[in-house]
């Protein structure tokens, strides 16, 4: 139970971040998904997120901060077992499944269905 | 001599313009926009351990649970762009709705249908990482940065 | 006879009459304040067609086709058609004017297209060049939002500075004789650069064009404001028309009485269109119906219309240039 409330307020005040960014900075929606992926990676590369992820859950997994995330823990374990080439196979082979998912997913919608407009 | 006096005299005047500009612009309601953010991301996330406890409660291992769990949320978001109706929540949830990864995969859906009348290579194909791809380019050349650092201090 | 008056502007020695108007618009704009004064309102933003684009070249064919029909005309009559819209190349346009089969000029001013090609007619018509010309031009929201800003179904948020492009499309047929206003004299507008960068706050980057013309109208013709019953700007939004006043009262000249902007007589506050209108179809539907039967029916006399178009392109954006504006003006009087 705590960690749904964990998971709520942490993850409500990632998106907050996000917010004033939007509205108080000339930051674009793909300017602050790129800086947020940006900012989880070096914080990870840190060590400080996970500790976010082990109180706070999907709080810290779902916004886009724990994709820059599982990015490097994926690159880390890699240079843990295979050293230098690790740098490289670590970050897709962690986060695979979430990029195949998007672009297969995203493929599909695209052809069932047609953009809305905003007229009517 | 002339030119850049005229040059001087054109700056000052622009930067008086753009205070008055500031002055009458209307500004976002930010706590509105606050309160919204952190409800609708919050509940996103929350949906989100759900979906990890079940999974969990399923017999998958944490890391696997987490995936599933991602792979559903990229579904939900991709399906809701599909429908029509992650824009409406992104109107009025703002940063509640680009920062979870639902909002990723609005960002890759939402140009794909955009651009399908331009066929599907160069339409719906190449625009699908219209907004995605910085995020995936940074991502992975920042984590090749934390990778590299850590392979050399190790 | 010289009609060359000033720095900028013109004066016609055949005024040539506006012996028909057409507009046509989409649901959101039908539904909005000026809904008595629409010749035809869409279904939704497709009118059962593959893209928004043909859907606005559809509106731009049948805004035209609406307007000759008016005046008992048929299309050959017409000796020169002038139109432009937002898209690249005017892909719009062409594809519209095509099935036509007139000369044709194609323009772009932005959203001042609508007055330019009024302007550029009249000149034809009272020079003796033509003696019937069709000015015409459209946009279409969700057309111009895909090729300027977002694809349509991303979650993204609008700053209240934002305007909507209007969904609609324009059309006047100008005479050398006829039962109508007529179009008294124009003034050609210069870019105006204020260095603003922002697309989502466009009426105040187009707001010194604006002045710049209006100014320079004054100057040339000898007019003072209260010559015109109504002065209208084509889409400079609630925060622009502030910013219009203050900047003209700044030198001396006040237009608080007699001035209202097109983009912000569209919407209704509940509709969420933020700070207004804008598109080349803001002053087009408005002029094509509000303003044309305020003159036809006397409650308006002497109207100045001007036209304000933002001339910045996508990549001039991403490459953080700032905003070049232009400002276009036509006299139109009873």
């Amino acid at each position: 139970m705590e960690l749904y409330v964990m998971s709520f307020v942490v993850g409500g005040l990632l998106c907050v971040c996000g917010q004033l960014l939007m509205d108080l900075t000339p930051l674009t929606p793909a300017h602050v998904l790129v800086l947020f992926v940006v900012v989880g990676a070096i914080l990870s590369g840190f060590g400080v997120y996970q500790p976010l992820v082990d109180i706070a859950g999907a709080g810290a997994t779902v916004p886009l901060l724990g994709f820059g995330h599982s990015l490097v823990v994926g690159t880390i374990e890699d240079v843990n077992s295979f050293g230098f080439i690790g740098i490289f196979s670590g970050a897709l082979r962690a986060t695979g499944t979430g990029i195949m998912a998007a672009v297969v997913f995203g493929f599909f919608m695209s052809v069932l269905f047609n953009p809305k407009g905003k007229g009517g | 001599m002339d030119k850049m006096k005229k040059q001087q005299k054109q700056q000052i005047e622009q930067e008086q313009y753009q205070k008055k500009v500031d002055s009458l612009t209307p500004k976002p309601p930010l706590l509105k926009n606050i309160c919204w953010a952190f409800v609708v991301g919050g509940l996103i996330c929350i949906f989100g351990q759900f979906l990890i406890n079940y999974f969990i409660g399923l017999g998958l291992d944490k890391k696997q649970a987490a995936t599933w769990a991602t792979a559903v949320l990229v579904f939900l978001g991709a399906f809701f762009t599909g429908i029509g109706v992650y824009d409406e929540l992104g109107k009025r949830a703002g940063a509640g709705s680009v920062v979870p990864i639902t909002g990723f995969a609005n960002s890759i859906v939402a140009p794909a249908m955009e651009f399908k009348r331009e066929g599907y290579v160069f339409g719906v194909g190449a625009k699908m990482f219209v907004i995605a791809g910085p995020v995936l380019v940074y991502g992975m050349v920042t984590a090749f940065i934390v990778g590299l650092i850590y392979w050399i201090r190790h | 006879m010289n009609k060359k008056r000033g720095k900028q502007s013109v004066v016609f020695s055949n005024p040539p009459v506006i012996t028909s108007t057409a507009n046509i618009v989409g649901p959101m704009e039908g539904q909005g304040l000026l809904d008595q004064y629409f010749d035809y309102t869409m279904l939704d933003n497709l009118n059962n067609l593959d893209s928004w684009e043909q859907c606005e070249s559809f509106m731009m064919e049948w805004a035209i086709k609406e307007a000759v029909n008016k005046e008992n005309s048929t299309i050959d009559m017409i000796d020169c058609i002038l139109a432009g819209d937002l898209l690249n190349q005017l892909m719009s346009t062409h594809f519209a004017l095509k099935k036509l089969e007139r000369p044709f000029l194609g323009v772009y001013g932005a959203c001042s297209t609508m007055v330019e090609s009024m302007l550029l007619g009249a000149m034809l018509v009272d020079g003796g060049f033509a003696n019937k010309v069709a000015s015409a031009t459209s946009s279409h929201h969700d057309a111009a939002e895909r090729q300027y800003r977002f694809p349509n179904e991303l979650g993204a948020q609008r700053p209240p500075s934002a305007q909507w492009t209007v969904t609609g499309a324009g059309a006047t047929v100008l005479s050398v004789f006829g039962h109508g206003p007529r179009i008294t004299s124009a003034t050609i507008g210069k870019i105006v650069d204020y260095g603003l960068k922002d697309p989502n706050s466009m009426g105040p980057a187009m707001a010194p064009a604006a002045v710049d013309t209006l100014w320079t109208h004054f100057q040339d013709t000898g007019r003072v404001p209260a010559y015109y019953d109504m002065i209208f700007t084509g889409d400079l939004g609630n925060v622009g028309k502030q910013l219009v006043i203050q900047l003209m009262q700044q030198k001396g000249l006040d237009i608080s009485s007699n001035y209202q902007d097109c983009g912000c007589m569209i919407y209704r506050e509940e509709q969420d269109a933020h700070a207004g209108a804008s598109g080349c179809a803001s002053s087009a539907i408005v002029f094509c119906g509000y303003i044309y039967n305020m003159l036809m029916n006397c409650k308006l006399k002497k109207v100045l219309l001007l036209g304000t178009g933002s001339l910045h392109s996508t990549t001039s954006y991403q490459q953080k240039e700032s905003i070049p504006c232009i400002a276009h003006a036509v006299a139109v009087e009873m």
